[in-house]
C-alpha cells in the first residue's frame, strides 16, 4: 500500500507501522503512523466524538 | 388529559433552524440554511462556552491546512425526537494531507453567514498529524446521540 510521508508516496513495507486506539467515554480514536529509520513520516488519526453538547431547557412559573 | 408545563418540542427543533426570535435578529438573505464551518484550535487554547465567534488566535497551522477550516456538510435539517430538538451535520469532518505539528484538542463550530458566531466547541484527545489525514467522525443523528441536541 502506498503511504503518503514526509519524504513523499512510499510503499508502506518500507515502514515501520504503528497503530493505537484511545476509547473512553468522550471519543472513540484510532490513529496510525509509520516510521522511517526512527523518524515519524506519517500520523494520522480518527476520532468518533461520543458525546453531544446538551443544553438543558426549562421554563419559569408563576409561583416563585 | 391535563395541562402541563413545559417547553413545546416542537419549539426546540425550530430554535436551531432560526425560526424564533425573541430579540433584535438579522435580514437574512434568503430562507436557506447558513454556512457552517469547522476550525481546529491548539490544546493550548481556551476555547468553550465563552467562545462568542471564530478568531484565528490559537487556530492549528500546517501544511495544507486553510485559516477557518473547513464547510460542515449540512444536508440535513434540525428536527425533534421525544421532547429533544437536535442536530449532527451530515458527513464527517476531514482534513487530507495535513501536518498540524502543534497538539491540537477541539473544534470549533461556528456559522460563517453569522459573522462566523460561534456554535459549539468540541474536545478530545489531544492529537498531532504528520503528512496525513485527521478525520472527526460524527455520532449517531437522533435525540440521545446528535452533536447538538436541547433537551
Amino acid at each position: 500500500m502506498i503511504v503518503t510521508t514526509t519524504k513523499g508516496e512510499m510503499d508502506d513495507s518500507l515502514l515501520e507501522k504503528r497503530e493505537g486506539v484511545v476509547d473512553n467515554d468522550n471519543e472513540n480514536t484510532n490513529w496510525i503512523e509509520y516510521w522511517l529509520d526512527g523518524e515519524l513520516v506519517h500520523r494520522s488519526a480518527h476520532v468518533r466524538m461520543k458525546k453531544p453538547i446538551v443544553s438543558i431547557s426549562e421554563v419559569g412559573g408563576f409561583n416563585g | 388529559m391535563a395541562n402541563s408545563q413545559a417547553m413545546c418540542t416542537s419549539f426546540k427543533g425550530e430554535i436551531l433552524s432560526g425560526i424564533h426570535a425573541f430579540g433584535t435578529t438579522v435580514i437574512r438573505a434568503g430562507t436557506g440554511a447558513d454556512t457552517l464551518k469547522a476550525a481546529l484550535y491548539l490544546a493550548s487554547g481556551s476555547q468553550g462556552a465563552g467562545t462568542t465567534a471564530y478568531a484565528a488566535t490559537n487556530e492549528v497551522s500546517g501544511t495544507n491546512y486553510v485559516a477557518g477550516g473547513i464547510t460542515v456538510t449540512n444536508a440535513t435539517a434540525p428536527t425533534t425526537g421525544g421532547t429533544t430538538g437536535y442536530w449532527t451535520p451530515s458527513a464527517s469532518f476531514t482534513w487530507t494531507n495535513v501536518t498540524l505539528a502543534t497538539a491540537f484538542d477541539a473544534v470549533l463550530v461556528y456559522n460563517s453567514t453569522q459573522s462566523n458566531k460561534a456554535i459549539s466547541v468540541h474536545t478530545f484527545g489531544s492529537q498531532t498529524i504528520t503528512a496525513g489525514t485527521f478525520t472527526l467522525t460524527m455520532p449517531t443523528n437522533d435525540s440521545t446521540n446528535a452533536l447538538i441536541r436541547i433537551a
